[in-house]
């Protein structure tokens, strides 16, 4: 039995196509991945995204706490600032990535994958000191995604005022309606945006509140795959597992090494030693695409394989990510990809695939 | 579901409309409905000589890849080109615009052993 998100009569009202994703029924797709993407680049969509989990740690340890487990620094999180980075084991394999969110001196909220809440939060709880406080919010949690160049403007329309100022990766303790509710301007998209938390049981009102006016329409996690691959954007359990460091997938990106963390050596090793494979960005010829698993060649030989792969919607060519030998994986790399009994010309290129993203453009004044 | 009366189709969702000697194939409103937004087309080529059941053409949506497959014995007489820059063709009008190739059978009475209509229409599952 899949669980369901507080959303699930809304997706079937506006005719939802559900599958399950990690435990979870999740809306794919509404009018169609392609209309969605194109929708989310040019104008701005609202995604589901209640199924992945938040986790908030408090206490005079906590930062502490947490610089030890998270690769990114956190005690330089200024307030109401977030940043990336990674959850470890000792052997450098990665648990979850996530988001650290700074909410006060002593008090931290972490968003993490819906597929691996449940390690995490074991793992995470065996290693707080015991003043630290550690919630599990995801049950009683909604979160809701609003992506798209136009994202500011369209929200504050639907919800009739002016959304905070906020600089790229950080957030603010806000209300809709007088329901408290944790705005960030982050996203998986590439494009200006923000995440929404709030009680769930407020979920259905703020979504269908969005919505009205007709200018956000809804997006599934078809559409949220695709415009993540377009720039990049690594998915656990792809891209990212707990079978190698996220030294080939970033290099050292999103790891403060100067700062003791668990998985450090792993990771110091690969960044120092170098790793044999690397994760690279493939774009082939024509529309037809690799697919996670394929498996990639040069001359006759097998040298890697694709973790994520479809056409690219803003290029109209397929694209890939693909783990390749590190001797092979340098940009302008000519490289082909087997997918169904067939080869396909690819190339290495750099990321991201599209470069016209407005996650990072300055606040509107 | 769109499921025209006249046409004859295969259990693997293709559908079959005669024209004279040659049968005109594309898959059906159930399929492209399933595959959702279609990317991309990989057609057969005129002149190739097929077994019913061949994996002829290659339909991709965002999200996978499907096989078309012959739906009886003969030889490629005409393919679909517009479907190379318009797959969405299949998407929009499966049972016109969106055919994707002309097969002249090796038996004309194989087309008798395909699905009806009505037999069709009971192998789909219900939404």
């Amino acid at each position: 039995m899949q669980k369901q998100t507080p959303l699930y009569d809304n997706h079937a009202a506006l005719g939802a196509r559900m599958a399950p994703f990690a435990g979870w029924d999740m809306p794919i797709q509404y009018a169609g991945i392609l209309a969605e993407h194109e929708h989310t680049r040019t104008r701005a969509s609202l995604f589901d995204t209640c199924h992945m989990g938040e986790f908030e740690i408090s206490g005079p340890g906590a930062e502490a706490d947490l610089d030890r487990l998270l690769t990114q620094n956190v005690a330089t999180i200024k307030m109401n600032q977030c940043r990336y980075g990674f959850l470890l084991k000792e052997d450098g394999g990665v648990i979850d990535d996530l988001t650290c969110y700074r909410l006060g001196p002593d008090r931290f909220f972490l968003v993490v994958n819906a597929g691996t809440l449940a390690a995490d939060a074991e793992w995470i709880q065996s290693h707080l000191s015991p003043d630290t406080t550690f919630s599990d919010m995801s049950p009683t949690m909604a979160k809701l995604d609003v992506q798209g160049p136009d994202s500011r403007a369209e929200t504050e329309k639907a919800l009739g005022r002016s959304l905070p100022d906020l600089k790229f990766f950080y957030c603010a303790e806000w209300e809709i309606d007088g329901i408290p509710c944790l705005i960030s301007r982050t996203g998986y998209t590439g494009e200006w945006g923000y995440e929404f938390y709030f009680p769930a049981e407020a979920a259905a009102r703020i979504w269908e509140k969005l919505l009205a006016p007709g200018a956000i329409k809804p997006a599934g996690l078809g559409a949220r795959d695709t415009l993540r691959l377009e720039v990049g954007y690594p998915l656990y359990g792809h891209e990212l597992g707990p079978d190698r460091t996220p030294v080939a997938a970033v290099n050292g990106l999103f790891m403060d090494t100067n700062k003791d963390f668990i998985g450090r050596a792993a990771v110091l090793r690969d960044l120092e030693e170098g790793v044999p494979e690397k994760l690279t960005a493939l774009r082939l010829e024509t529309k037809r695409a690799a697919r996670a698993g394929d498996t990639v060649i040069h001359g006759d030989e097998p040298v890697g394989a694709v973790t994520s792969g479809s056409l690219a919607p803003s290029l109209n060519v397929a694209v890939a990510l693909a783990y390749v030998r590190s001797d092979l994986s340098e940009p302008g790399q000519k490289l082909e990809v087997e997918t169904r009994g067939k080869r396909l010309p690819a190339e290495i290129t750099e990321l991201p695939f599209y470069k016209d993203g407005t996650a990072r453009r300055k606040p509107k004044p | 579901m769109n499921v025209p009366k006249d046409l004859r189709y295969t259990k693997t969702h293709e559908w079959v409309r005669q024209e004279e000697d040659v049968l005109v194939v594309g898959i059906t409103d159930f399929a492209q409905s399933q595959l959702s937004d279609l990317t991309y087309v990989e057609l057969p080529s005129t002149g190739d000589k097929v077994e019913a059941g061949d994996e002829l053409a290659v339909l991709e949506s965002v999200k996978a890849a499907s096989d078309v497959y012959a739906p009886v014995r003969g030889t490629i007489v005409e393919v679909n080109d517009q479907l190379t820059d318009s797959p969405e063709l299949i998407n929009t009008d499966p049972f016109g615009d969106g055919w994707m190739f002309k097969l002249e059978p090796e038996n004309p009475s194989d087309v008798e052993g395909l699905l009806d209509s009505d037999q069709y229409e009971e192998s789909i599952p219900e939404e």
